[in-house]
């Protein structure tokens, strides 16, 4: 039985790339209308659990349950693509298409799903590129962007189709601080104003747990912290401490697993 | 053990990529076009890509090669004193053989090798992900296009590099050996049949064409989303359409020509 609170949940799900485990039976939920981080070290899994909610990915073993269904109901292509027109995906890289304009890119999402006249195709675009701050630059190609640029451009074709749920891959990573709050507000203000679910996966701690609701924290493919942004700051969790002060020293290792220093500098007899 | 260890799981992998080959020319090929207004213009552009800009390389190759194929045969002839067969060593030479062939080597080293490093950049840049994401098949958005575009583009390739070629043989043996030029056209004219040889040449093409295109596609699609992956998927595009044009000449050529 699903909770109706929850827009999107994972039940034990364990994924593995070959015999590397990245997440460990891990199980969580993303409230219906609220912001939820997921952060963690570089390499947890945190793009990989995206990948799950989305369906891009089959897990080895769990559930995956969105808006209400569990993940087998989606088997079909026609309800994988009904569904994915629900979903809004911020990619870490922007993933505009190299081959059109800044426009073209946010108008793509319209022409492929609606029966809009271009006439009204150009409104909304211009309006959702307004809201990046873009609406000058919507006859730049993808080449002529800053990577900030680009990501907003990205944002404004994400938001294209309304989505009822919007992930966020690092979209706060290479941007300049006002770029950056404008991405906040703009995150902040669609999850209030528009009542959409936001997932927002990223490590930069200040920003992302400034407008985070609910916030998961993630290492070595479990999970070390889970509940409302402020209570899992104050937790009193090594792993928790390390992550949240970066601190190199500590439970989460930094360095990769090597053979001793000594040993790779032949300092060993 | 190790070596026979080896060969058997190259040769599962080979196997393996053929059946992911023939899943992609099916899958893009055979849904139903939802838009065909969309589809129509993405075709055209991609005509415009790889048959457009593929144009200067043909003629210019085109141009050369009837050339150096008028010399050599002039060469040759001009000891058994039959000179005027100079037009039917040319048209068959081009048409059966070197015109397909040649284009399609070219196609795959000038469009190929640019497909492949399309697609393979797509995917790098999360192109094709995003595309699954906002519910557009990149099987029919990107692929079919080109695919399509590949087959449309080859076989007219063909027939231009042919036509420059016999123009620039013609010019060699006529202006610059004195042939006679009605006897060059009239020993062309008859050798030549055109369901035999000119329709077997576009036939030709048009399998080259579908291999050359399906090839760079694949290696795009499948490319490892690196700098490195995509350098290494365009040269294995370039060298694997290069030997598969080669390969399946001679099976058309015994299948078409041969007694």
């Amino acid at each position: 039985m699903t909770n109706p609170n929850h827009l999107a949940s994972l039940q034990n799900v364990t994924f593995k790339r070959g015999e590397r485990g990245i997440l460990n039976n891990m199980s969580l939920s993303i409230a219906r209308g609220k912001i939820t981080a997921i952060m963690g070290p570089s390499g947890c899994g945190k793009t990989t659990l995206l990948k799950l909610l989305t369906l891009q990915l089959q897990p080895n073993t769990g559930s995956v349950n969105i808006f209400g269904e569990d993940a087998s109901y989606y088997a079909s292509n026609e309800k994988l693509l009904a569904l994915r027109q629900r979903i809004g995906i911020l990619f870490q890289s922007g993933a505009l298409f190299s081959g059109l304009s800044a426009f073209d890119n946010v108008a793509f999402p319209l022409r492929q799903h609606t029966k809009l006249s271009e006439r009204m195709i150009r409104e909304l675009v211009l309006i959702k590129l307004h809201m990046v701050g873009l609406r000058g630059a919507r006859d730049l190609m993808p080449n002529e962007l800053s990577g900030g640029m680009n990501r907003r451009v990205a944002l404004a074709r994400t938001i294209a189709l309304d989505p009822e749920l919007i992930l966020y891959d690092e979209p706060f990573a290479g941007q300049d601080p006002i770029s950056m709050g404008v991405l906040k507000d703009l995150i902040e203000k669609l999850n209030s104003a528009l009542g959409v679910t936001s997932i927002i996966v990223s490590h930069d701690i200040a920003e992302t747990t400034e407008i985070a609701d609910e916030l998961y924290v993630i290492a070595s493919g479990d999970i070390i912290g889970a509940g409302e942004t402020q209570q899992v700051k104050q937790m009193d969790n090594p792993l928790l401490k390390q992550f949240f002060n970066g601190q190199a020293d500590g439970p989460i290792a930094f360095h990769f697993p090597a053979p001793s220093y000594a040993h790779d500098m032949g300092l060993n007899t | 053990m190790q070596s026979v260890i080896k060969v058997g799981r190259s040769s599962i992998a080979s196997v393996q990529a053929l059946g992911r080959l023939a899943c992609l020319f099916a899958q893009s090929l055979l849904q139903k076009p939802t838009n065909l207004k969309q589809e129509f213009s993405l075709i055209t552009a991609q005509l415009y890509s790889v048959g457009v800009l593929s144009l200067l390389i043909i003629a210019l190759s085109g141009l050369f090669i009837g050339m150096v194929l008028a010399l050599q045969g002039y060469t040759v002839l001009s000891r058994f004193g039959a000179t005027e067969a100079l037009g039917q060593l040319v048209s068959l030479s081009l048409i059966r053989e070197l015109g397909p062939v040649v284009a399609a080597l070219l196609f795959a080293g000038r469009a190929g090798s640019a497909l492949t490093a399309e697609v393979g950049f797509m995917k790098a840049t999360e192109q094709l992900s995003a595309l699954e994401m906002m519910a557009v098949n990149p099987l029919t958005y990107i692929i079919r296009p080109r695919l399509i575009a590949g087959m449309i583009a080859m076989p007219i390739l063909a027939l231009i590099f042919n036509m420059v070629a016999i123009y620039s043989a013609w010019y060699v043996c006529v202006a610059l050996l004195h042939v006679d030029s009605g006897s060059f056209w009239a020993n062309m004219q008859n050798a030549v049949d055109f369901r035999l040889d000119v329709i077997n040449g576009l036939i030709k093409s048009l399998c080259f064409g579908v291999v050359v295109t399906l090839i760079a596609l694949y290696q795009g699609y499948e490319s490892i989303p690196t700098t490195e992956g995509i350098g290494r998927a365009t040269t294995n595009s370039v060298v694997l359409s290069s030997i598969s044009v080669l390969g399946l000449d001679f099976l058309l050529t015994a299948f078409m020509f041969g007694t």
